[in-house]
């Protein structure tokens, strides 16, 4: 059974413009020990979607339908007490912004303790003991001097650093890391992404990476999910994904950015902008923004179609493909399988 | 485009410094040496990419560049003419202009978007009647690709890409030869920022611009620029061409600043072998004796830490400031 399961997830934010359905069916799940990286542009619903597993939206938000099974627990509705035993134990979260997601005005230790305090039986000198030994972990030096300093007195890799030495004091399942290095240089960037790819394998954790940087994941990432306007268009292993994109969007994500290769030509960006969650069109979201759009894609949304087993997408394109090579025969527009 | 006889470039900066006085305690200051003895020129219709971590003042150059900040010590040449009275500089800016990293902040929220254009037409007294400022407007928003509608509404009703582009268009409203483009769309979503590189591309093609291009990703550098430097805590440790740098980088920061790239690419990305460096960047205020990389650099010795390397030329066009050149390789 998947660590984790997540199928058909609804969530919308209710504002005085209406409802904007944030994340709008998402399905997937995470096995232990694996790298999961959820990409999009802003406004794709990525942190959303790892907001409402961990069930901390702002009061606007709501999770709509849908369900998320940790360990074959059902979270959804389960209530705030089930929900204070998850977060922070089984699943951690790391934020975009170290500077902003420690409090100011405790010494790191005490913020370090809090939680495992909270979450585990252990008395203040053991918690003490736990929160060095995390700093250590993280490659801070003088880990018991730190432990009394506030966060000001750190730079920001430090402070990173720190954040993910309090995500992982617990020893959670699930590290969900949201924009974990975007606020970081790349040379620090480098280091924290190492740090979290050593981590996992020593603690053998399941790590949720969300980012727009397709860098990251390359380095990172087992499994790709990628995001548009709040549902997934195409899911599958990196190697997929990078190498045989099979929706009009990922294709056009890779294209648009520079390499070694580029310098001197143009790149090709994708044109128009994002869509606007509370005017979504009845077909492909990203038909709008589509060069290869035909007719059938601005009039009925595409389903699932699998690719192979590592990989599926829902873009209408595939079935086009299919037509011309034969693979599929006209009956009606479904590939494979599914 | 480096080919391009440089007599006189079309800017050039001499021993640049800026340092700014900080506070450290009651009536006592220091100062924190945000640029420090930094020289290099840059050729007409030439992009000089600029590259760094943050703090290392590549932000500071740009903006003493244009005289935004007053230079302690150095000299900025204008077309082989020193920069020095306010006249020089009022009329230096017609020439050259800047573009801002935060499409957010670099608004007026108070303003339309016409007027934000205008403003600089406004400033320098560039039209004689309304009609003819209007037309300008509109033509400036037909270059950056934004509708002639859109003149009357505010910043806040635009997207981030849209945001840059206007503030695209206020920089070329006074006909500028060159612009210091401050990490231009670090702000934007990858898709939006394939489309503002390709738009400095053609304005470059199109008007015959030369840019100073500011930024921290060293992907977006690479593919605009012709030459890249790279700074450090205030001092250029190195300069060659963009294709030279990324291939044969020879300062030890430059070489573990490429080597933490991300590569958009798995297989490439798992093979790459990362030059790891400890620690974080110094203080600016209490930046290293001699060469300020030598705490974090692996092959720092003693004559590191008592002298800064000279910035020299070792081959044609490639520049370095590092002692210990003949151990790297």
């Amino acid at each position: 059974m998947a660590l984790l399961e997540v199928k058909d997830l609804h969530t919308s934010f209710f504002t005085d413009a209406g409802e904007v359905k944030a994340v709008n069916g998402v399905s997937f799940s995470l096995e232990r020990g694996k790298v999961l990286g959820i990409v999009g542009e802003s406004g794709s619903g990525k942190s959303v979607t790892a907001y409402s597993i961990m069930q901390i939206l702002a009061s606007t938000g709501k999770i709509v339908s849908g369900s998320v099974k940790l360990d074959g627990q059902e979270l959804v509705n389960s209530g705030e007490k089930v929900m204070r035993t998850v977060r922070g134990n089984k699943i951690s979260i790391i934020f975009q912004d170290p500077m902003t997601s420690l409090n100011p005005t405790y010494t790191i230790g005490h913020q370090l303790m809090e939680a495992i305090l909270l979450h585990t039986p252990r008395n203040k000198e053991e918690a003490k003991a736990r929160a060095i030994e995390m700093l250590k972990l993280v490659n801070i030096n003088e880990p018991e001097k730190r432990m009394n300093q506030y966060p000001f007195e750190f730079s920001g890799g430090m402070r990173q650093r720190i954040v993910i030495a309090m995500a992982l004091a617990c020893e959670p399942d699930i590290l969900i890391a949201d924009e974990p290095t975007t606020a970081l240089d790349v040379t620090i960037q480098a280091q924290i992404l190492e740090l979290m790819n050593q981590l996992q394998k020593e603690l053998g954790m399941a790590i949720i990476m969300i980012t727009h940087d397709l860098g990251v994941v390359a380095q990172m990432c087992d499994e790709v999910i990628v995001m548009y306007a709040g549902s997934i268009c195409e899911q599958g292993t990196a190697d997929e994904i990078f190498y045989n994109p099979c929706h009009e969007y990922t294709k056009g994500l890779l294209r648009s950015i520079p390499t070694a290769d580029s310098s001197g030509t143009k790149l090709q960006p994708i044109t128009g902008t994002p869509i606007d969650l509370l005017n979504m069109p009845k077909g492909c979201p990203f038909a709008p923004r589509c060069d290869a759009a035909m007719k059938v894609c601005i009039y009925n949304r595409p389903e699932t179609m699998v690719i192979n087993e590592n990989h599926w997408a829902c873009c209408w394109m595939n079935v086009k493909k299919g037509i011309e090579d034969g693979t599929i025969t006209v009956k009606k527009g479904k590939e494979g399988k599914k | 485009m480096s080919e391009i006889i440089k007599n006189p470039p079309l800017v050039e900066v001499k021993h640049l410094k800026e340092y700014f006085n900080i506070n450290v305690g009651a009536f006592k200051t220091k100062p924190l040496k945000a640029v420090d003895d930094v020289s290099f020129y840059i050729n007409k219709g030439e992009t000089l990419g600029l590259v760094g971590e943050s703090g290392c003042g590549k932000t500071t150059v740009g903006r003493t560049l244009l005289h935004l900040y007053k230079p302690t010590a150095g000299e900025i040449y204008y077309n082989g003419k020193l920069i020095e009275t306010k006249e020089d500089i009022k009329e230096f800016r017609k020439k050259a202009t800047m573009v801002f990293q935060d499409p957010y902040s670099s608004l007026n929220p108070r303003m339309t978007v016409s007027d934000i254009i205008g403003e600089p037409l406004d400033v320098h007294k560039l039209y004689t009647t309304k009609e003819e400022r209007q037309d300008r407007i509109l033509e400036l928003m037909n270059h950056v690709g934004l509708n002639s509608e859109h003149a009357s509404r505010y910043a806040h009703e635009f997207s981030g890409g849209q945001r840059q582009r206007i503030g695209i268009a206020r920089s070329l409203a006074v006909n500028p030869e060159f612009i210091v483009c401050d990490e231009p769309v670090s702000a934007l979503d990858v898709s939006i920022q394939a489309q503002v590189i390709n738009m400095f591309d053609e304005l470059r093609d199109k008007i015959g611009l030369t840019y100073l291009f500011i930024a921290h990703d060293l992907l977006v550098v690479r593919h605009i620029s012709d030459r890249i430097a790279v700074m450090y805590l205030g001092k250029m440790v190195e300069l060659a061409d963009a294709g030279e740098i990324y291939e044969r980088p020879l300062h030890p920061y430059s070489r573990a600043l490429i080597s933490a790239v991300p590569i958009p690419d798995p297989k490439i990305a798992r093979a790459n072998q990362r030059i790891a460096l400890g620690g974080d960047i110094p203080s600016p205020l209490n930046a290293p004796s001699g060469c300020p990389f030598r705490t974090r650099c692996p092959y720092a010795t003693e004559e590191c830490a008592s002298s800064m390397p000279e910035f020299k030329e070792v081959s044609k066009g490639h520049f370095v400031a590092c002692h210990n050149l003949d151990k790297i390789h």
